[in-house]
């Protein structure tokens, strides 16, 4: 079995075997990880290139230890100390990267569609580590693949996407690949955080957060930026933390279980409180764990695509 | 030098002229006969055969970016008109959005002076406010006297109410229109669209009700002070409604719209391509639709360009950080007829209005006449000609454009104004 595309740009458009192909390599990775010895020399001789225009720490080590795991070589391209400030174009870098003979690039940047312009200008595979509010494929499988080793499944599930939508490059990702797996995607929010234009893909929107409690099986939180422009599209922290926040008595008047996802990094006692980050049987560092295990299925299989 | 175009078909809904199949002969650039000419008069001219080609009053695009002063590396005054005559124009109303901005006799004298030698006729929009800046109004009557033929701080609207109304009560004294680039500057920013596809591709958005309160305001002012309000490169759909509802009231509003609002949706923009990237950015279905039926109910005036080159490298970049705009001087008579007179939206006495006697109209130059004695200012216009863009073959100095390899029916074969003529790709003395 292998992927149909070369490059990972999006789960737009990915087949449901394409998905499931991922999350099952991923699963022989998670065991890999488990070992004494965590190093397979299954990228032996392969360079990945990761090109980081935004400032990211756990994507970018995630990536990092995913490709050293399998024995690639790997170089880190970072904004600062780079040609970037030199007022080097993103053709040209990128263009002086592949001559040097690298075989595949792990791209992050503020500006959406930059993945897709580098399959233009290189020939590399091209995996994308998020681009500005578009997507962020590999946490969107991660994310999946901790439900999935949670619930047992995906298919049939209610999962609800709360907080930022409008400024999420993970939300877009976990909606694609959560309705193509089968499962009934919704968002909540505050209005102003929510694309106006969102229902067209068929999502349901609620504005009331116990109600998406009430209603879903799986939440996945979303981190508040509180650094980025998205502060402005809310009164205040406190306000948003009070209507929008999940805490413990939120979840007590609920009678059943629901699964919380957080992609991190945590806001504590803004989307979430400290006692659901902490007593969330330590599913939201699994899902740090699971990273890796996805990075490395996601490698590997562009890897070795022929 | 005598010149005879032969076998034309004239058409001027300006002066009711609609001739078929007639000889046209040129002496010294002024028409000195038409109709049947003798074997006397066919003697020692250069004779162009035309089949039956139309030949019309020259193009005229009110809408145009040149860079100089500023940025002549995309393009200056002499290759933008090269472009223009090539697209089919004998004139041109360049905006003032250079650097320095034209805001003072000297720039406009400079502009004029760079052209003066030119087949294309040149008008430039002043500033409405010194330096595009909206705090205070520019020298209006100094920079007329030096030959602006309007006013505008395009690429932004002028800033504030309080200096649109002093701006058109000013300009309302020399009868010049104030044109204005309609975008509320609190919701302006974005990438694209605001629409399902802005969600989809990631891109900041810019929703239409940025146009239509910067609509909806000028309209409001241009009744207040009953003076001429012109809206350039009109896209949205409640705008288009809200422009008719204000002629119906006789509010003295005019519109434009560029080829790319009729021809294009925000659809394209989701190959990422920043030739698709302009400002007011491409819309939806049911503007486009809006649009065409503003165009067919001249509630939209005219058809301009907003040609705005930019260089490679500058378009060669991340989507959201590429800057705004397409040249279109090439393309727009080949896009303005496929989408418009090929698809039965406009008639040809009605294209001509659009593409020629209008915009000429609003800022109150004279429309060329077809008829002895008169100095000739025409276009030769092949509506049936099918060509595919080529965007090398461009006189632009830039190459921004998303429809190159487009296949297009209709197109100029050349031009003749102030006594030269340009056919065949070159320029002559007549």
């Amino acid at each position: 079995m292998s992927l149909s595309s070369r490059h990972l740009l999006g789960l737009k458009d990915v087949p449901k075997e394409d998905i499931q192909l991922i999350l099952d390599t991923a699963t022989t990775f998670r065991e890999i990880l488990e070992r004494p010895i965590k190093k397979v020399p299954t990228l032996q001789g392969k360079t990945v290139v990761n090109l980081f225009y935004e400032s990211s720490t756990r994507t970018r080590i995630s990536f990092e230890l995913a490709e050293k795991r399998l024995s690639a070589d790997s170089i880190n391209f970072a904004v600062s100390g780079s040609s970037v400030g030199k007022g080097e174009t993103l053709k040209d870098t990128v263009r002086n990267i592949e001559a040097m003979k690298v075989d595949m690039i792990v791209v992050r940047h503020a500006a959406a569609g930059v993945p897709l312009m580098l399959t233009k200008i290189s020939n590399s595979n091209i995996i994308n580590a998020g681009d500005g509010i578009h997507e962020h494929p590999t946490q969107g499988l991660l994310d999946m693949y901790s439900i999935r080793e949670r619930l047992g499944k995906i298919e049939g599930l209610k999962v609800c996407i709360v907080g930022d939508v409008a400024h999420s490059r993970v939300a877009l990702s976990n909606i694609y690949g959560l309705k193509t797996m089968g499962a009934k995607v919704s968002v909540c929010g505050p209005s102003t955080m929510i694309p106006k234009y969102l229902n067209e893909l068929g999502i349901d929107v609620i504005n009331n957060i116990d109600e998406a409690i009430q209603e879903n099986d799986v939440l996945n939180v979303l981190r508040i930026q509180l650094e980025r422009k998205a502060r402005e599209y809310f009164p205040s922290i406190r306000e948003y933390s009070k209507y929008f926040g999940i805490d413990k008595e939120r979840l007590e008047k609920n009678d059943k279980d629901i699964l919380i996802l957080h992609p991190g990094p945590i806001n504590r006692g803004v989307e979430i409180s400290s006692e659901v980050a902490d007593g969330n049987s330590q599913i939201i560092l699994q899902q740090v764990t699971n990273g890796v295990a996805i990075r490395m299925a996601v490698l590997y299989l562009l890897g070795t695509l022929n | 030098m005598k010149l005879v175009l032969k076998n034309v078909n004239i058409l001027n809904p300006y002066q009711n002229v609609d001739e078929k199949n007639v000889n046209v002969l040129i002496e010294d650039g002024k028409f000195k006969n038409i109709g049947k000419l003798t074997d006397a008069e066919f003697k020692d001219a250069k004779v162009y055969e035309l089949n039956g080609k139309y030949i019309v009053p020259g193009f005229f695009d009110m809408h145009v970016h040149l860079r100089e002063p500023g940025r002549e590396d995309e393009e200056t005054v002499v290759t933008g008109c090269n472009s223009a005559a090539n697209g089919g124009f004998t004139g041109i109303a360049c905006m003032p959005n250079t650097d320095p901005a034209i805001d003072s006799a000297e720039v406009v004298t400079l502009i004029k002076k760079q052209s003066a030698n030119h087949l294309v006729d040149v008008y430039p929009i002043g500033a409405a406010t010194v330096g595009r800046k909206g705090e205070v109004i520019s020298p209006m009557a100094e920079l007329k006297d030096a030959g602006v033929v309007g006013f505008s701080d395009d690429g932004i609207a002028i800033k504030t109410a309080s200096i649109l109304k002093r701006s058109l009560e000013y300009a309302k004294m020399f009868d010049l229109p104030i044109i204005e680039h309609c975008e509320d500057e609190s919701l302006a920013g974005g990438a694209m669209n605001e629409s399902i596809n802005s969600t989809l591709l990631g891109l900041p958005p810019i929703p239409s009700v940025a146009e239509d309160l910067i609509v909806m305001r000028d309209i409001l002012m241009a009744e207040c002070t009953d003076a001429k309000v012109h809206i350039a490169h009109i896209s949205s759909k409640k705008s288009v409604e809200m422009v008719r509802d204000a002629k119906k009231k006789g509010i003295k509003v005019t519109a434009e719209v560029a080829p790319h609002h009729f021809t294009l949706t925000d659809d394209a923009v989701k190959t990422y391509d920043t030739n698709v990237k302009m400002n007011p950015p491409l819309r939806t279905k049911a503007d486009v639709e809006e649009i065409i039926a503003g165009l067919k109910d001249g509630t939209i005036d005219c058809i301009a360009s907003d040609h705005a080159p930019h260089s490679i490298e500058e378009k060669e970049m991340e989507f959201e950080y590429a800057p705004n705009g397409i040249i279109g001087l090439e393309t727009q008579i080949g896009l303005a007829f496929t989408e418009l007179y090929h698809k039965k939206v406009l008639s040809l006495e009605s294209m001509i209005e659009k593409l020629s006697i209008n915009p000429r109209k609003i800022l109150n130059i004279p429309v060329p006449e077809i008829k002895k004695g008169a100095t000739v200012n025409l276009t030769i216009l092949d509506v049936d000609a099918v060509w595919t863009v080529d965007k090398k073959k461009f006189l632009s100095k830039s190459l921004n454009t998303p429809f190159d390899k487009r296949l297009l029916t209709g197109k100029s074969v050349g031009v003749i104004n102030k006594g030269m003529m340009f056919i065949d790709g070159s320029f002559t003395k007549i």
